[in-house]
């Protein structure tokens, strides 16, 4: 996958959610549609130099803006720059939404499980599966006082939402709720570690087939845009830097070297080049084990150095 | 493009904008995507710069979708689960023919999700409620299908792999959308040559499988048909498979095509759905020939084309004519 290209937008509103949790939303600043996105997409926000994701909570279709609930994690770090730092009328960088967490449109019903500030990706499959009339249900754990969304939560859900207060609670109703889903019921769940471990041990133990059962981590940003490193050219003996968020296709050809190249992602295979000394951080979808262990060539559309310096056979 | 390439001086846009496929004189299967919204030059000019593109033959190609669908409805399939899927994707479509052509299409958000919709080409107004069946006069797919000269093909992604369950489909090159809906992606290339030890199939899967909202892919697949016929489904092909063994008798210019697919790969937004945009250009042998560049380039390839290659893409009876008339044309 290429390293998605930033976007600036402005931050129209900025809400307390509870305490410890704010809500942002960002629009296009000149006033231009924002893309769609899938149920439970994230974005990857620049704050205060580092790169966060957050979940989208808001139904995806056609939407006017992107809204995002930060949970304060810390006294540095991003969300701290968020809470402390961010103002209405700033502009924000992000990168477009990314989806690893979909929905299953063959599902018969959906069953989502929201743990804490995990809500946020569940808010959105739950707005969707009312839009377009899914059949669904929610069970939100959350401490009492700290539960962000919940009057969303419980206008969408109606009659179809489980709350548990503490984490007993939680335990109690996953294993009542999971025991009594029909056939072809998808669960998805999002919260900390040990909730999402306590979710698909009860779905094992309630026979849940595992392709049924689908998490959500707070998680890292995926294909990041890699250390910086140097690469030298052995035929020209050129050397120049390729930065963070730059790929060595990009640098190569900035350096006036002819590469051919396609699908920049890793997966046609077009910007092979073979790779004369220092070790590669291999991240496409071409190469197999063996090509990797050997390792004489690379695509550098994708791949990287995994030290501070790569020698290319050019 | 040198001024020895091309023997007509004005050459019509059907060739201008015709997108030869070939970057060489020889012709494998691979995994050749490349990033969408880029023109192409070739020899006679260039293609490629929007998603869809509208062209001479919008209004019969619109006429001959919508007499198929009528005939045989069977040419669109949508499980029940594509809905949003087929709704996400007709709103793609409409936002793409927009951009494409702003003077003849419009789409504008009336607030919410009301919108309205105007072809002017084919003078239809329509105001919808995204999401809404009871504001369209049919199915989101069966509305938009006739509006644009692609075939379109929706894959939802579930269980590790893309499935094509949904699709409209008029312009097929030898396939069948009702025998395909609700197979695999790898179950519906099973039939295709020397892919699969390749793993040309199984990393497209993967591709598409990572395509992200918004990206917009393409590649090109070519074959040959006898006349300018849209329609060669597996459904009539005791109406045009004969033709096959009849070319030779004459005209062959005129009447054997090159046919070339377009195709995009895009992410829809709200559904996650993968839409396969399907868009089918022939050009006679006749046409072809007036750039001499691809009159060589394309014997060459047909001449060099293996065996099995040939046989499933249904060459096999005129290849050798075709190349002899190519080399006889120069």
């Amino acid at each position: 996958m290429s390293v998605p290209a930033t976007q600036l937008l402005r931050v129209t509103r900025i809400r307390a959610v509870t305490d410890r949790v704010r809500e942002i939303r960002l629009a296009d600043p000149d006033g231009r549609p924002l893309a769609g996105y899938a149920p439970g997409s994230h974005l990857v926000v620049t704050a205060g130099g580092t790169r966060n994701a957050y979940s989208l909570t808001g139904s995806g279709i056609a939407p006017g803006d992107y809204r995002i609930s930060v949970l304060r994690t810390g006294d540095d770090g991003g969300s701290a720059w968020l809470h402390d730092v961010l103002r209405a009328g700033d502009l924000l960088a992000v990168e477009p939404p990314r989806s690893a967490f979909r929905p299953e449109l063959a599902a018969r019903k959906s069953f989502l499980v929201a743990a804490g500030i995990g809500v946020t990706p569940i808010l959105s499959h739950l707005a969707a599966a009312r839009a377009w009339g899914r059949p669904v249900e929610v069970v939100y754990g959350y401490r009492p006082g700290e539960a962000a969304h919940l009057e969303e939560v419980r206008q969408l859900a109606g009659p179809d939402l489980v709350e548990a207060q503490g984490r007993v609670a939680l335990a109690d109703a996953l294993r009542e709720r999971m025991a009594v889903q029909p056939w072809g019921t998808h669960a998805h769940a999002c919260g900390p570690a040990a909730v999402l471990d306590l979710f698909t041990a009860t779905a094992r133990a309630a026979g849940w087939p595992p392709a049924r059962v689908h998490l959500e981590h707070f998680r890292a940003p995926e294909l990041s845009p890699g250390r910086p490193f140097t690469a030298r050219l052995r035929r020209s003996g050129r050397e120049f830097p390729v930065p963070s968020g730059t790929s060595l296709l990009e640098a190569v050809l900035a350096a006036g070297v002819e590469v051919p190249s396609m699908c920049r992602q890793g997966v046609c295979g077009q910007c092979l080049v073979p790779v004369a000394a220092g070790r590669v951080d291999h991240r496409d979808l071409v190469l197999d084990e063996a090509d990797r262990l050997a390792s004489t060539h690379l695509l550098a559309c994708v791949s990287r150095a995994a030290d501070t310096h790569l020698e290319l056979d050019l | 493009m040198t001024a020895t390439d091309v023997r007509d001086r004005a050459l019509p846009a059907r060739i201008a904008s015709f997108p030869f496929p070939f970057p060489t004189d020889t012709y494998r299967y691979s995994t050749n995507v490349e990033p969408a919204l880029a023109p192409r030059s070739t020899a006679a000019g260039s293609w490629g710069e929007h998603v869809l593109h509208v062209d001479e033959h919008y209004a019969s190609d619109s006429a001959e979708c919508a007499a198929l669908l009528a005939a045989d409805p069977t040419r669109l399939q949508e499980l029940p689960h594509m809905r949003p899927a087929a709704w996400d994707a007709m709103l793609y479509v409409m936002g793409e023919l927009r951009r494409a052509r702003p003077d003849a299409f419009g789409l504008d958000r009336l607030g919410g999700d009301r919108w309205r919709w105007r072809n002017a080409l084919l003078r239809i107004e329509q105001e919808f409620t995204f999401g809404d069946d009871a504001t369209l006069p049919s199915g989101p797919l069966e509305f938009v299908a006739p509006q644009v000269q692609d075939d379109l093909v929706l894959l939802d992604q579930r269980e590790g792999a893309l499935w094509a369950d949904a699709g409209v489909v008029t312009a097929a090159a030898d396939w069948s959308m009702r025998f395909d809906v609700g197979m695999s992606f790898p179950e519906i290339h099973g039939p295709v040559p020397r892919v699969h030890p390749e793993g040309v199939i199984d990393r497209a899967h993967q591709f598409l499988m990572r395509l992200q909202p918004g990206e917009a892919y393409r590649r090109t697949n070519w074959t040959m048909t006898v006349g300018r016929r849209l329609d060669t489904a597996t459904e009539t092909y005791p109406e045009w498979g004969p033709d096959r063994r009849l070319v030779l008798e004459q005209d062959l210019g005129a009447r054997l095509h090159l046919r070339v697919e377009v195709q995009h790969l895009v992410r829809l937004p709200s559904s996650g759905a993968v839409l396969f945009l399907i868009r089918t250009h022939l050009l006679p042998l006749e046409d072809l020939a007036r750039v001499p560049a691809w009159r060589d380039r394309f014997a060459a390839v047909l001449e060099e084309l293996p065996e099995d290659m040939a046989d499933y893409k249904g060459l096999t009876r005129f290849r050798s004519a075709a190349v002899a008339w190519l080399r006889g044309a120069a």
